[in-house]
């Protein structure tokens, strides 16, 4: 009974982490909008910076990946293998974030030595929705600890538990 | 001493795969405190003529630093976190035999190991995009690039950059074997705890 319930918590958590990576996917890729100051018109979009570009593969690697373990059978022996690419995983998400977030803070406080004006001030909608997109991935990574740890748990016995 | 000392290297490295965890830990230990410390260190002043007031240029100073950018302040705290956490490992390895199975040692270097992986990604990636956009600029947000004025700090960041992915790919191995250690749990210490006073 105790295994049922956290057999079926494991597959919430990993249905709730595939949804957070799928939202910051999705919330990305539709963050647009355009803006006209001076008679010069500029569009933002996503892929005008390397490291949003970046985001969304990682997110969508890791989107693919949940969805498919959600339906990996209880006694199949690619459970060790599920060990190690889930730190594979959460590494990617990690260094999305990161990277993405360390662009997002340039494109939203400007960087005055290097002469980079913040954008957001006249994109504001592109900037909330990258924020979105990144408290999204930021939920994915979390919950992703969270399966590492649970995944380790289950395969290796870390508590020694069957030993003398 | 020198007994002491090989005594002690051979104690810690009683099985291959131990010597192969040591050789790893040591290698990414100085990987990361070398990232830390060239980018620590990393720093360019240089004058540019900014006008001309009548006949005579105008000159300013501007200065490069590794401050001016948030994520190059966290890759510098990150690569620091790391080697410490490796040379941690290193010293927990060669001296402590009896502790090794002791309750949650296996588990906490596996789930300590894990979270620097992590740590130390995030951080060389975050610079990397950084000096991405420093090297080519960024015609859409109108940001100009600095790599052809800065030509030293540029390079030195490069450097620093290489290191802290081969930290990374370190990390990760080391990773998988402390996983593989909680599978199958041997001891990496010889049974003789103490070395015998020999002359």
């Amino acid at each position: 009974m105790v295994k049922l319930t956290k057999r079926i918590g494991a597959l919430v958590l990993r249905l709730v982490a595939f949804g957070a990576a799928l939202a910051a996917l999705i919330v990305m890729v539709t963050s647009r909008e355009r803006a006209s100051f001076f008679a010069v018109s500029l569009e933002a979009k996503y892929t005008d910076m390397a490291a949003f570009k970046y985001f969304v593969i990682a997110n969508a690697v890791v989107s693919v990946y949940s969805f498919l373990v959600m339906f990996l059978p209880k006694e199949s022996l690619l459970w060790k293998f599920v060990v190690v690419l889930d730190l594979v995983m959460t590494m990617l998400l990690t260094s999305s974030l990161s990277a993405a977030l360390a662009v997002a803070q340039v494109g939203k406080k400007g960087n005055a030595n290097a002469g980079w004006l913040p954008i957001c001030g006249q994109v504001p909608k592109f900037c909330d929705q990258v924020t979105g997109a990144l408290i999204a991935g930021f939920v994915a990574l979390v919950l992703y600890v969270l399966l590492l740890l649970y995944s380790l748990h289950s395969v290796v016995d870390p508590f020694l538990l069957q030993k003398s | 001493m020198q007994m002491a000392v090989s005594k002690l290297l051979l104690a810690a490295t009683s099985r291959k795969s131990c010597k192969v965890l040591l050789g790893l830990r040591v290698l990414a230990f100085s990987a990361t405190l070398s990232a830390a410390i060239v980018m620590g260190l990393n720093k360019e002043t240089k004058t540019f003529v900014v006008g001309n007031v009548g006949n005579t240029p105008v000159k300013a100073t501007f200065t490069a630093k590794f401050q001016h950018t948030p994520a190059f302040v966290f890759f510098v705290v990150a690569n620091a976190m790391v080697s410490f956490h490796n040379m941690l490992m290193i010293a927990m390895q060669l001296s402590g035999g009896k502790r090794e199975f002791a309750g949650f040692h296996l588990l906490s270097v596996a789930i300590l190991d894990m979270l620097n992986v992590t740590l130390i990604s995030a951080a060389a990636n975050a610079a990397a995009f950084i000096s991405e956009v420093g090297k080519n600029g960024n015609k859409h947000a109108r940001w100009d690039k600095i790599c052809d004025r800065f030509v030293t700090y540029c390079d030195h960041g490069a450097g620093a950059l290489i290191t802290a992915f081969a930290g990374v790919v370190l990390m990760l191995i080391i990773s998988a074997i402390s996983i593989s250690r909680l599978a199958q749990p041997y001891k990496c210490t010889s049974t003789v705890a103490t070395p015998s006073v020999v002359p």
